[in-house]
């Protein structure tokens, strides 16, 4: 009797790695919805290239899916990877530095060519040891040959046979951990039962034999058993933050009893969310694929003139083309949301890289005296939360808001308790009352919102625009008038600060090191924070989901610590920021600019650093 | 019998008309607040949407919901206008720097899509907010601040960019002929897609009398054509010039010379979808040809805004979601109720929203 080895962990991340036609992203997804069923918490980080089809074989083409499972509360989807299932040399060398020590790596044996190796780059036909991947543990599998003998009975050309080449890495792994094959083979049925039968047959031929197969050579296969994570009782699914996002503001038209459009055009890593609600007619949703980001914007403000919900979604280099409008929409005072899903810049940058870098772009990125609303998500199902409360703030405040999530959120899954309707808060949006005393500028004397009148509605008719206005609605030029509008629409928006809750401290509220953060790196950043106090450091975390207006309590939460480290993936935007606007704290600073997100580790390396000087 | 007994004055809103005295845009907005009143559609739901220039002030001088936007985008913002409340009359007020350039993007796939609105192209073949630099309409080698040696660039024909964007509906008229301007309109706003209609229209101050060689009312029988659904293309002083294809190509003929009676003249159908023909009445040009006006183009085709509504009514008539409660519930759900499981925390509580 073999002896198998189990591994129990109390998290672990699995990499999925080959060419970005090889399917890792399905791989990936299937296997964390197959844990997620089980009741796994799960945490999730595509990592793909920007070329939907770089050259085979190269690095610079490989595909990426990283999953951690665990039995606690998995805040990210853990920084180096337990397993590592490589199909072609490539994808090794794109992840060696990736892995965990010790770490399994599963590798495709028949893709370890001269052929591949050379696409790699590697200079000897050693690949492990020229990655100084000597400690690791190697498991080979023919998985192009296996899959090829497992489908010779069937009558497929090469190209779809090759395809099933994930399934057997897929199938492979569900053993590895322990997961039923039911969920996926459901899939699989679905996606290709009724349209093409013999596809679906490969695939279940392929993910079974592949499941076999490591039952059946588990002397050189360490399994890892995962435990579900006790977590809030409730109805459960895995979404991830574009979706959350769209869900969002199909939430907020439905509460505040408005259609809701979107005016978008697609750009990585946002289209998801134009997709997710265009997906949507059934709940009524306006889906306008634009021909351009400024007709993305422009139809969306046209929308929020007739009286809908509106938004656009972007990311960074199409939030650029949307700023002239944007400052049409502070001007017209219309209520919008711009969703900027950030990815690495500037220009172009990194499509596929998640960033934190439009910060300073969404405040100030416009012309004249802009200011606007600006919000954060922070994990992939909270982006549901943020995008309705953006709504409700756009809605009540009369205001564009611009909510950032980015390539991390957007693509990033996690298991999330959906909540009812009844949980979400009111909306209620400012429509004029009586045309009598209706003026476009009229405001409100606490809130200093102005009223909200649409096309159709009888006896409101009046004109707004990009001049500046008198309160009356006319054109004016005159001097006094635009110093005060200019100050009405700052205060405007500070005033939104009685719509925000109060900066939360996670920790004690004083101690050695407050460590910041904002947005899309709140689970990396907790769980370092959490490694530092289970260390007995006095550390505490403040993580803002409010850029502007800032939570009124924000200066009294940063004058119980002695250190302050702001940690952002960027060169410090909102550490400039918070010295602007909380002035007389020393501001550290924790900055990464890779394309990735934070890991644990060097957050907590950091922190120990700050704490000995 | 009307219902509402609208007059142009209904239409007119309290703002002083800033144009220069002469110009071209008050009598094109005098012929548009005719055509609304006669249209007999109710006030409350006339929208008039501009980008930037001068002829996009237009909006605070109509009494109507109006949005003055940026420059380029009326078109743009229109579009979601429309396509969120396509029970609203649009129109878009626009000119030949606003939608032919900055715009130009806009301008083509409002017109691919063909939504329903009523777009008036005024072009004067100049800028004259920024005070006379050339436009893409301008005539090659025409000499402005931005071209002291002249243009070295040819014009777009606004004509054969609307036909090439699979335009449903292209018109022309000139400012100074109000009465014509207003039939052109009338039919520009039972159009159902987008209506183009483009007005040469006249600015007194940098680019004076462009279009006189066109537009002078003394020989406007000569040198303009009057295009009507249904009716040989006839002009002339004596009413005995006219239009007919030879070799596949226009010619002017005349009725009684060369063998060439009533019945060889070409018969206008703007209706028909008759691409070649319809440009080539665009194209005509003066000295050779007299410049056409009136609806040269005007087809059938599913309507964007309405083909909206059509979708989501056919989806929702099949529908197995109908709120957003049902839709977090669809799908791959699971329930988690173990004993060592904590009680759900609502988002908003725990954020200690006040």
């Amino acid at each position: 009797m073999k002896n198998t080895k189990v591994i129990e962990l109390e998290e672990v991340a699995i990499r999925f790695s080959g060419d970005s036609g090889d399917g890792m992203q399905l791989t990936g997804t299937l296997f964390s919805d197959t844990s997620a069923l089980l009741g796994n918490d799960i945490s999730t980080f595509p990592d793909y290239p920007s070329e939907i089809r770089a050259p085979q074989g190269t690095v610079g083409g490989v595909s990426g899916f990283q999953v951690q499972l665990g039995k606690k509360k998995i805040t990210t989807p853990g920084d180096l990877a337990h397993v590592l299932v490589a199909m072609n040399p490539a994808a090794l060398k794109a992840n060696a530095a990736f892995l965990n020590p010790g770490a399994s790596i599963i590798f495709d044996v028949d893709s370890f060519s001269e052929k591949n190796f050379e696409k790699a780059q590697y200079k000897t036909h050693d690949a492990f040891a020229e990655l100084n991947l000597h400690d690791f543990v190697q498991i080979p599998v023919p998985i192009t040959s296996m899959t090829k003998e497992s489908l010779k009975y069937l009558e497929l050309d090469n190209k779809s046979v090759l395809r099933c080449k994930n399934m057997f890495a897929l199938g492979l792994i569900c053993w590895m951990f322990d997961r039923p094959l039911d969920y996926i083979e459901g899939f699989i049925q679905k996606k290709f039962g009724k349209k093409s039968p013999l596809i679906a047959e490969a695939n279940l031929k392929v993910l079974h034999d592949g499941y076999n197969y490591g039952m059946n050579l588990q002397h050189m296969t360490p399994q890892y058993i995962v435990h579900p994570a006790p977590i809030e009782k409730g109805l459960y699914r895995n979404i991830n933050g574009n979706y959350a996002t769209a869900w969002g503001f199909i939430a907020a038209a439905e509460k505040a009893g408005l259609e809701l459009f979107i005016g978008s055009y697609p750009i990585t890593p946002a289209t998801e969310v134009l997709q997710a609600l265009s997906e949507r007619k059934d709940l009524g949703v306006k889906s306008f694929q634009a021909e351009d980001e400024i007709a993305g914007i422009c139809t969306a403000i046209g929308a929020a003139f007739a009286g809908h919900l509106a938004i656009t979604s972007t990311s960074g280099p199409g939030f650029a083309l949307k700023s002239e409008a944007l400052g049409l929409s502070v001007m017209a005072e219309l209520p919008i949301v711009v969703v900027n899903v950030q990815r690495g810049g500037p220009s172009t940058g990194l499509p596929t890289k998640t960033e934190q870098s439009d910060l300073l772009q969404s405040l100030y990125g416009r012309n004249g005296e802009s200011p606007l609303v600006v919000l954060a998500a922070s994990t992939p199902s909270d982006c549901f939360y943020y995008a309705y409360y953006s709504a409700k703030i756009a809605l009540e405040r009369m205001v564009p808001v611009v909510l950032l999530t980015d390539g991390f959120l957007g693509n990033g899954s996690e298991p999330w308790r959906v909540p009812t309707m009844d949980e979400l808060p009111p909306i209620t949006p400012r429509r004029a009352t009586n045309p009598e005393l209706f003026k476009p500028y009229n405001r409100d004397p606490e809130t200093l919102v102005r009223e909200w009148a649409v096309p159709g509605m009888e006896g409101y008719e009046h004109r707004i625009g990009g001049l500046e206005k008198n309160a009356a609605g006319a054109v004016s030029h005159d001097p006094e008038n635009h110093h005060i509008n200019t100050q009405i629409r700052a205060a405007k928006v500070e005033k939104v600060v009685d719509m925000i809750p109060d900066l939360e401290v996670i920790g004690e509220p004083e101690g050695d090191l407050l460590v910041v953060g904002w947005g899309g790196t709140y689970g990396h950043m907790i769980s370092s924070v959490n490694v530092m106090q289970d260390a007995g450091e006095k550390v505490s975390l403040a993580h803002f989901n409010y850029i502007k207006p800032l939570p009124k309590n924000t200066a009294e939460v940063f004058s119980k610590f002695k250190k302050i480290v702001v940690c952002e993936l960027n060169l410090g935007q909102f550490a400039s920021y918070l010295r602007d606007k909380v002035p007389g704290y020393q501001y550290h600073q924790v900055n990464k600019m890779k394309g990735l997100p934070f890991s644990v580790n060097e957050l907590v390396e950091n922190f120990e650093k700050l704490l000995e000087a | 019998m009307t219902k509402f007994n609208y007059t142009a004055k209904d239409f007119k809103s309290a703002a002083e008309v800033r144009w220069c005295p002469g110009c071209g845009d008050y009598a094109i907005m005098n012929a548009v607040q005719k055509t609304m009143a006669d249209m007999d559609i109710e006030h409350k739901d006339f929208a008039v949407i501009s980008g930037i220039g001068c002829s996009s002030r237009f909006p605070y001088y109509m009494s109507t919901y109006g949005f003055h936007t940026i420059h380029g985008r009326a078109a743009a913002v229109a579009s979601g206008v429309k396509s969120a409340n396509p029970d609203l009359t649009v129109w878009v007020i626009t000119g030949d720097g606003d939608s032919l350039a900055i715009g130009g993007n806009h301008f083509i796939h409002l017109v691919r899509r063909n939504i329903d609105l009523n777009l008036i192209l005024f072009n004067n073949k100049i800028y004259g907010l920024t005070k006379g630099q050339y436009s893409p309409t301008s005539d090659r080698g025409i000499i402005t601040k931005t071209s002291p040696f002249g243009t070295i660039e040819d014009s777009f024909v606004t004509g054969q960019l609307v036909l090439g964007s699979r335009g449903t509906f292209f018109a022309r008229s000139v400012d100074n002929n109000i009465k014509h301007t207003q039939e052109v309109l009338a039919d520009a706003a039972k159009h159902k897609g987008t209506s183009i209609v483009e007005v040469l229209q006249n600015c007194v101050i940098f680019n004076d009398g462009i279009h006189d060689y066109i537009t002078d009312p003394k020989f406007r029988a000569e040198r303009q054509i009057f295009l009507k659904k249904g009716e040989p293309m006839i002009f002339g002083e004596q009413g005995n010039k006219g239009l007919i294809l030879e070799n596949g190509r226009l010619k002017v003929a005349i009725i009684g010379e060369n063998g060439i009676t009533p019945d060889d003249i070409l018969v206008h159908d703007p209706s028909e979808d008759n691409l070649g023909l319809q440009v080539a009445l665009i194209n005509m040009t003066l000295p050779e040809f007299p410049v056409a006006m009136g609806v040269i183009r005007s087809v059938e085709a599913p309507v964007y805004d309405q083909e909206m509504k059509k979708q989501i009514k056919t989806v929702q008539a099949k529908r197995k979601v109908t709120c957003m409660d049902e839709l977090l519930q669809s799908g791959n759900t699971w329930v988690v109720d173990g004993e060592n499981c904590s009680e759900p925390v609502k988002f908003f509580d725990n954020k200690c929203f006040g």
